[in-house]
Formats: C-alpha cells, sequence, structure tokens
C-alpha cells in the first residue's frame, strides 16, 4: 500500500493516518489521564472517531468501490453510542452512590 | 615389736558367761530404738528386766571367782580374732581377773537399781522409751567396759560411754543449757580421748598387743617398756608415757583438773542420768582403766614421774572440787562437786601407789554416790510435787500436753481433762479412783519433765536448797537413805563404808609420806585431809538445809515422799552404803579387825592377787586413824553447829556468802569455765568466724558464684541463639511471604486507569515483540 500515491484531491493517504494517529494519541491520553469519568468516556469517544478515520481513509483510498468500509465504520458509529450512552447511564448510577466521578476514588466493585 | 600376743586361753563355760553378760542391756538398746520406742512402760520393763538379767550373769561369775585365788595369774576368759593389722591380729575378747570381778558385783547392782528408780522418777517423761534406750546403751556399754580384755575393746566401750552421756545429758534437748552441756561434756572428754588413743598406738606399737593380761602380767613385757626412753624424750620411759597418755583419758572421763569442768554442767540432765554416770558408770570407768594399767605405771617406779603427775593432779582435784562444794546452793551441783573431789581421792591414791585403796574407795563411792544422787532426785521430785500442788493447775495445761501414762490408745479416749485431774488426784498418792479407763502405773508421782520444766515456766528452782527445808518429817525414807548415804561420803567411823575406804587412803599416804619420807605422800595425805574435813563440812551443810529446820517455802511443806519404785533403790543402796566397807578391814585394826578375823581384808587379798607383785599390806598406824575421825567428826560437827537453828530459817543469808570474795570465786567454781572460754574459745571462735568470711564466704562462695555465671552465660549464649537466630529464620519466612504478597497485591488496585495503562503496556510490548523480534 502505498502512503504517498492515490493523492485525492491531492491529500496523500498518510496526511489521514497522521491525524488519526493523533486524535487516538490524545483520546488515549484522556481516558488515561484525567480524573472525570465523563472525560473519560469523551477520550474512549476520540478513540473511536479516530479509528473510524483511518478506516475510512484505508477505505477510500484503497477499495472505494467496496461496501465493507462504509459498514464497518457504521457499525463502529452504533456501537459508540450505544456505549456512551450506556457509560453516562452507569455515570450517573454511580454518582448518585458515591457522589464522586473520579475514577481514583471508583476503586471498588462494592459501591 | 617386743612382745608377741599369748595364745588366748580356751573357752569355758564361765567365759561364754562373760561374753552374755554384756548382752541384754544392749539387746535392749536395739529392740526398743527399733521397734518398742511407742511403747512407753513395756520398753521400760523390758530395759529394767534386761539389766536384771545381766546382774543376775554377773553375779553368778562374781560369785563364782571370788574365792579363786588364782584369778589373778589365771584370768578366765575367751577372745576371737577381729582385725588383722600385718602380721599381728587385733583380738576382741572378754575376761575376768580380780578388779573386774569387784567392778562385776558393783556395777551391774547399782545400775539395776538405778534403772528400777528410772521407771519411777522419768514416768510422766513423753520421752520415756528413748531414755531408757540410752540408758539401756549406757548400762550395757559400761558392762562391756569391765569384761573387755582389752585397751581396744575397752576403747571402743569407753567411746559409746561417750556418746551415751552426750544423749541423756542432753536429754531434754529443747533447753539450751541442756544441749550445751551435753557438747561440752563431749568435746572436754574429747580432749581425754585423744591422749588416750595416742597412749593406745604407743602402747599398741611398743608391744604389737593392747591385751590386759599379756602386758600387764608380763614381768618381759613392763620391764621392756620402762627401759625404752619414750619418743618424746621428756625424761620419761616408753612406760610412763604410755601411763600419762592413758591418764589424759582417765582426766578427762573422770573429770579431774583441768578437764573437770564438764561435770557440774551434765547435771542438765535426769537425776538418774547423773546417778549413773557420775556415780556408777562412767567416771568410775576412767579410774578402772587408770587401776588396769596400773601394773604399766608400776614398773616406771615407785616414785617417778607418772606416779608425781597422777598424784598431784588427784589431791589438787580433790582439795579444788571440795572447796566448790562448800558454795553452792544447788542439790546436785554439790553432789557434783563432790564427785570430782571423791575421784581426786581415787586419783591421788593411784599416784601414791594404793592399788587397793583405789579400787576399794571406787567401789565405796559408787554405792554412797549413787544412793545420794537418788536421794537428790527424790528430794527435788518432792518439792516440785509441792510446789505443784501449792500452784494448782497454772500447769494443769503444760501436763495434759504431755502424753502421760500409758502409751497405748485408751489414754486418748480419757481426754485431756480427765488426765489433769488424775494428776491431781495421783499427786496426792493414792490413786484416783473411779477415773475411767486411765491405767494404773505404780508410778505414779507427778512427774514431768520437770528438769525440763523447771525456770523456764516460773522463778522457782525445785533443785535450789535455798527452797527446801525441813524434809526429813515428810520424806521419812528418802531422809534416812540420804543420811546414810552423806554420812558414808563424810566418812563417819566404823559403820559406814566411806570411812573404811578413805582410811585405807590416808594410810597408804601417810605411810608414803611420814613414814617412808616422800614428798608426795605428805602433800596428798595434807591435801586429802583438808579435803576430808570440807567434805564432812558440805555434807552436814547439804543435809541441815535440805531436811533440817523448818520447811523455808511453801513447796517445801508440801513436799510428799515418793513411789516405792524410787525409794527401794534407796533402801537397798542404802544398806550397802553401811556394809559394803566391812570387806576390808585391815586385819590389825584395833577393834574391828580382830572381831572380822584375819580373813577380813578380803578385798585387799583378792585385788592383790591380781598384780604380779601384790603390795604389802601397810602395818597398822594409829595417825591416820586419828586423822580421818577427826575430820570426819570434826567436819560433821562444824557444819551441823553452823547449819542450825536460825541460820535455817527463811530469807536468812547462807553464812558460806559471808566470805564475800572467796565465796564468789568458790562459787563461780574457781573461774575455770570463763578461763577456757578466753584462752580457747573465744579465740577459736573468733578464727572460725575469720575463717568463713575469709574462705567460706570469699573463697568457697566465689568458686560457685563463679560456676554459677559460667552457667548462666553458656545458658544465656543457647537462648540467644535459639531466639534470634531459628526463631529470627523462621519469623523472617514468614514475613518474606507476607511482604511479598503485599507486593504483589497492589498490583490490584481497583482503579481502571491502571488497568488501561497495565493493558497498553502490554499491547506495546506484543506489537514491538512482533515487529521487531518476530
Amino acid at each position: 500500500m502505498n502512503l504517498f500515491a492515490n493523492a485525492i484531491h491531492g491529500i496523500p493517504l498518510w496526511w489521514f493516518l497522521v491525524l488519526a494517529s493523533a486524535l487516538f494519541c490524545i483520546g488515549l491520553y484522556g481516558v488515561l489521564g484525567r480524573k472525570n469519568a465523563i472525560a473519560m468516556l469523551m477520550g474512549v469517544e476520540l478513540m473511536l472517531n479516530a479509528v473510524n478515520i483511518n478506516l475510512l481513509a484505508f477505505w477510500r483510498y484503497i477499495a472505494p468501490n467496496s461496501a465493507t468500509g462504509t459498514a464497518f465504520a457504521a457499525f463502529i458509529f452504533v456501537i459508540a453510542a450505544a456505549e456512551a450512552a450506556v457509560g453516562l447511564g452507569l455515570i450517573i448510577s454511580v454518582y448518585r452512590s458515591m457522589q464522586s466521578i473520579d475514577p481514583e476514588t471508583l476503586d471498588q466493585l462494592k459501591l | 615389736m617386743l612382745f608377741a600376743e599369748a595364745i588366748p586361753p580356751p573357752a569355758s563355760p564361765l567365759a561364754n558367761l562373760l561374753w552374755l553378760a554384756p548382752l541384754p542391756p544392749l539387746a535392749g538398746f536395739a529392740l526398743i530404738a527399733l521397734f518398742l520406742n511407742r511403747y512407753r512402760r513395756t520398753s521400760a520393763y523390758l530395759a529394767t528386766a534386761l539389766m536384771i538379767t545381766s546382774a543376775v550373769i554377773s553375779f553368778i561369775i562374781f560369785f563364782s571367782v571370788f574365792q579363786n585365788k588364782d584369778l589373778g595369774n589365771a584370768p578366765i576368759g575367751s577372745s576371737v580374732p577381729w582385725l588383722s593389722t600385718g602380721t599381728t591380729t587385733l583380738r576382741l575378747g572378754v575376761f575376768v581377773d580380780p578388779l573386774g570381778a569387784c567392778f562385776l558385783f558393783m556395777v551391774p547392782l547399782a545400775c539395776s537399781l538405778i534403772f528400777i528408780y528410772s521407771t519411777g522418777y522419768m514416768a510422766a517423761d513423753p520421752r520415756y522409751s528413748r531414755f531408757f534406750t540410752y540408758l539401756s546403751l549406757f548400762a550395757g556399754s559400761m558392762m562391756g567396759l569391765v569384761v573387755s580384755d582389752n585397751l581396744l575393746g575397752l576403747f571402743i566401750f569407753w567411746e559409746l560411754m561417750g556418746f551415751c552421756s552426750y544423749s541423756l545429758i542432753g536429754f531434754f534437748y529443747q533447753k539450751p543449757s541442756a544441749y550445751k552441756a551435753a557438747v561440752k561434756a563431749f568435746m572436754t572428754t574429747r580432749v581425754g580421748d585423744m591422749l588416750l588413743l595416742l597412749g593406745m598406738v604407743y602402747l599398741y606399737a611398743q608391744t604389737g598387743t593392747l591385751n590386759f593380761h599379756d602386758i600387764m602380767h608380763s614381768q618381759q613385757a613392763l620391764a621392756a617398756l620402762a627401759a625404752t626412753p619414750a619418743v618424746l624424750s621428756l625424761g620419761l620411759s616408753a612406760a610412763g608415757l604410755i601411763g600419762i597418755l592413758i591418764f589424759g583419758g582417765t582426766v578427762g572421763k573422770s573429770a579431774q583438773w583441768p578437764l573437770h569442768v564438764w561435770l557440774p554442767d551434765a547435771m542438765e540432765g535426769p537425776t538418774p542420768v547423773s546417778a549413773m554416770i557420775h556415780a556408777a558408770a562412767m567416771v568410775s570407768a576412767g579410774i578402772f582403766m587408770l587401776l588396769r594399767i596400773f601394773p604399766l605405771l608400776h614398773a616406771t617406779g615407785e616414785f617417778s614421774t607418772a606416779f608425781t603427775v597422777i598424784g598431784l593432779i588427784g589431791a589438787f582435784t580433790a582439795f579444788m572440787g571440795a572447796t566448790i562444794a562448800l558454795a553452792q546452793f544447788d542439790v546436785k551441783r554439790v553432789l557434783a562437786f563432790s564427785t570430782i573431789s571423791q575421784l581426786g581421792f581415787m586419783v591421788a591414791a593411784v599416784g601414791i601407789g594404793a592399788y587397793v585403796a583405789a579400787a576399794f574407795h571406787l567401789l565405796t563411792h559408787a554405792f554412797f554416790k549413787a544412793l545420794l544422787f537418788l536421794g537428790s532426785g527424790s528430794v527435788i521430785h518432792g518439792v516440785e510435787h509441792g510446789h505443784h500442788h501449792v500452784h494448782g493447775d497454772a500447769h494443769g495445761d503444760a501436763h495434759a500436753n504431755t502424753p502421760t501414762l500409758a502409751g497405748t490408745g485408751t489414754l486418748a479416749s480419757a481426754g485431756t481433762l480427765a488426765s489433769a485431774s488424775v494428776h491431781a488426784e495421783e499427786a496426792h498418792g493414792h490413786p484416783a479412783a473411779g477415773s475411767v479407763d486411765v491405767p494404773q502405773t505404780p508410778s505414779g508421782v507427778l512427774a514431768t519433765a520437770h528438769d525440763a520444766h523447771e525456770p523456764a515456766h516460773d522463778e522457782f528452782d525445785p533443785q535450789d536448797m535455798r527452797n527446801m527445808g525441813g524434809l526429813r518429817l515428810r520424806m521419812p525414807v528418802t531422809f534416812w537413805t540420804f543420811l546414810i548415804g552423806g554420812l558414808a561420803l563424810a566418812g563417819f567411823p566404823f559403820i559406814t563404808a566411806g570411812f573404811w575406804s578413805k582410811d585405807e587412803i590416808f594410810a597408804d599416804a601417810y605411810h608414803q609420806g611420814f613414814v617412808s619420807g616422800h614428798g608426795l605422800g605428805s602433800l596428798v595425805f595434807v591435801l586429802l585431809v583438808v579435803s576430808a574435813l570440807m567434805t564432812a563440812f558440805y555434807t552436814a551443810r547439804q543435809i541441815a538445809l535440805v531436811f533440817l529446820g523448818k520447811p523455808r517455802t511453801e513447796a517445801a511443806e508440801h513436799a510428799v515422799e515418793s513411789v516405792p519404785s524410787m525409794t527401794f533403790p534407796l533402801v537397798v543402796l542404802a544398806v550397802f552404803a553401811v556394809f559394803v566397807g566391812f570387806v576390808n578391814i585391815p586385819p590389825d585394826f584395833p577393834v574391828f579387825g580382830a572381831i572380822v578375823g584375819p580373813s577380813a581384808s578380803w578385798l585387799r587379798t583378792f585385788l592383790a592377787s591380781g598384780l604380779t607383785e601384790a603390795p604389802e599390806a601397810l602395818a597398822f598406824n594409829i595417825v591416820p586413824v586419828l586423822a580421818s575421825l577427826t575430820v570426819a567428826l570434826g567436819g560433821l560437827a562444824l557444819g551441823f553447829s553452823v547449819y542450825r537453828g536460825r541460820v535455817l530459817e527463811t530469807g536468812v543469808k547462807d553464812p558460806v556468802e559471808s566470805l564475800g570474795g572467796l565465796f564468789t570465786f568458790l562459787n563461780r567454781r574457781w573461774m575455770w569455765d570463763e578461763l577456757y572460754r578466753a584462752i580457747f574459745i573465744n579465740p577459736l571462735q573468733w578464727a572460725a568466724d575469720r575463717y568463713t568470711d575469709a574462705i567460706d564466704k570469699g573463697v568457697i562462695d566465689w568458686v560457685l558464684e563463679g560456676v554459677y555465671k559460667v552457667g548462666a552465660a553458656i545458658t544465656g549464649g543457647f537462648a540467644a541463639f535459639d531466639r534470634e537466630i531459628i526463631t529470627g529464620f523462621s519469623d523472617f519466612v514468614g514475613r518474606v511471604f507476607g511482604e511479598a504478597g503485599s507486593w504483589v497485591r497492589e498490583l490490584q488496585s481497583g482503579q481502571v486507569q491502571n488497568y488501561l495503562l497495565s493493558g497498553l503496556v502490554m499491547a506495546l510490548a506484543i506489537l514491538a515483540f512482533f515487529l521487531f523480534v518476530k
């Protein structure tokens, strides 16, 4: 796969990949380094979206005619949305019990 | 070896009897000590019966031999080999020669009477059986000593008697004065015994035998001993040195100066013991031994150093004892010092070579001194009884505490109250009628262990003559017998035995001193005459203070005559005190010699046959007889004239006390005890204390502490090892696991972000693995 070929509208593939990596790392930082559960979820969303960008970039540049890429991306959107809803619900529930959403304080299985 | 032992004579029936004679009391000792200790009356009667058996055997022996003229040259006996020492063998055996035969008559007789007396005297003492145990051993030892045929056998029994005297003097061992007196007696006689042992060893070394007959009857042996110069070269021959050393034993045992100090203190023992020790048995043993070795002394020459030493010590002791007896107030102590004095007479008699006189005086003295002691016991009993009667049952509780009378179980049921009332009843001489279960003993006199009782309980001393008086009406039998004994002691002319024996000594001393012109005899004569004067005086004093006049205290007023078991021996002894003197009246004595005939001095001929050189009978001389009459009658008269009338009333000071400082000196026994304490005892005590501090506490305790410290260090080391290393290791192992576990547990923090981080790290690691390694 030639990252420098197929410059569609003059944008090489590797620009998309770098962007996705950067977003992924930022999201990774958000998951690992934030003290707020909601911010962690935001990080997770970022990571998912970064993966999505990665995925779609490869689809467009390599096999644009196939529907596999778009299907894959659709799955990820759905799962991300569902997961965000469930996550928020969990966070609300946790907040009601523990009055805190700092993941460092939520270290017991028992609330 | 200068002299080999002779072959022992063949055994005969009489010799077998000789072996048997000491056995009954010894068997009694063993039986009572082992089996019969809790049966009081059985042990008392058994002991008495055995003693009487021994007496019967001894009388058989005596009456078989007393007319045997040749007994000295051919004594009857037998011996068995006992201990072989290289080439020679020590033998143990028995024999009877004239001297032994006389003692076989006197000793068992006196001892039997003392036993009978003791059954009454000691009746209420809780340790009745123990008393008879020791008394039997004592009597058996004395019998053994009398029949023993060699010096070693004699020494064995000598030491046994020393032990018995220790036990009996300290019989009331709860009293400090009693046990101290016992130790004092033992220690003091021990000094004498050491000298005796040295003499024996020397004799054995020189002759190879210790047999009396072999040495004393062999001119050859004696001459050899007399010719050999002594080891210590003091100008003595071997015989002289041996004689003096053996005499050292006599000085101890027979309480001569300087070893006399134990005898007055020995009065702490019960009175029958005093009678036995100081009249019949122990002190006689010393003189007996001296008489046994008389031929050895005689071999050193008639006026030798040995005889001089003996004579001087004897005469001095006689004088000293008499002076001290003048100033005593305790009835027994007067008799104690009287004994010392009379023994001095006997020793002085030996010192001037008067073998027969010494033996004769010993025999008569045994009788009248035993009589006097037993009589004093009766008096003390009576006064004690009177005291208890007056002071009622202040002592009732003390009596209840003593397990009275019978040792059998029936008494336990009677209860203490009954026993106290029984005492009160029996105290009046008639048995308590209707008292339940309490067996009536013949010895019902209220006899507590009062010698242990008295001053500890209250201030009344029943032995002090100042608390007596007027007892002749209340205790008539005791009075008359005591009077006879006292007159015998004083040497009342003609009708008492004491006169004849003392007169014999005077005659011998006078003859040697003034007729033959030898200084020792004169000195002895003078001293003995003065002592006899004092003897008569203090005897009169004692009789007057105790029996005459009016009772000086209530206790004396209520005194009662003693029971028959006590008065019967007194009567028997009184008879002997009168008649035993008639066995040795000199044939040429003015009136009496003619009456009794030429066989009058039986004792002299009998005893003299025991010596190889028979001392010749002296011609009659009026001077010593006059001297003896004068001092005896004069002393008695002086005594009775001073002690009468007003002097005998209560609270009047004794005339003797008006001698002031002299009285104190005499009363304190010439201060010999204080002197010995200062010279011997205090320095030894000081040295012993220093030794204890230095060696016992310093060295020995230091060593022991050092041992302790080493041990402690070792065990401490082991403990530390155990604690630090072994325990520490096991603790360490546990701790390691615990800490490792704690550390590992931290991986599970429960924090989501940590888990995610771990997952990231592992993912990167796997990616790197696949990129770079694969």
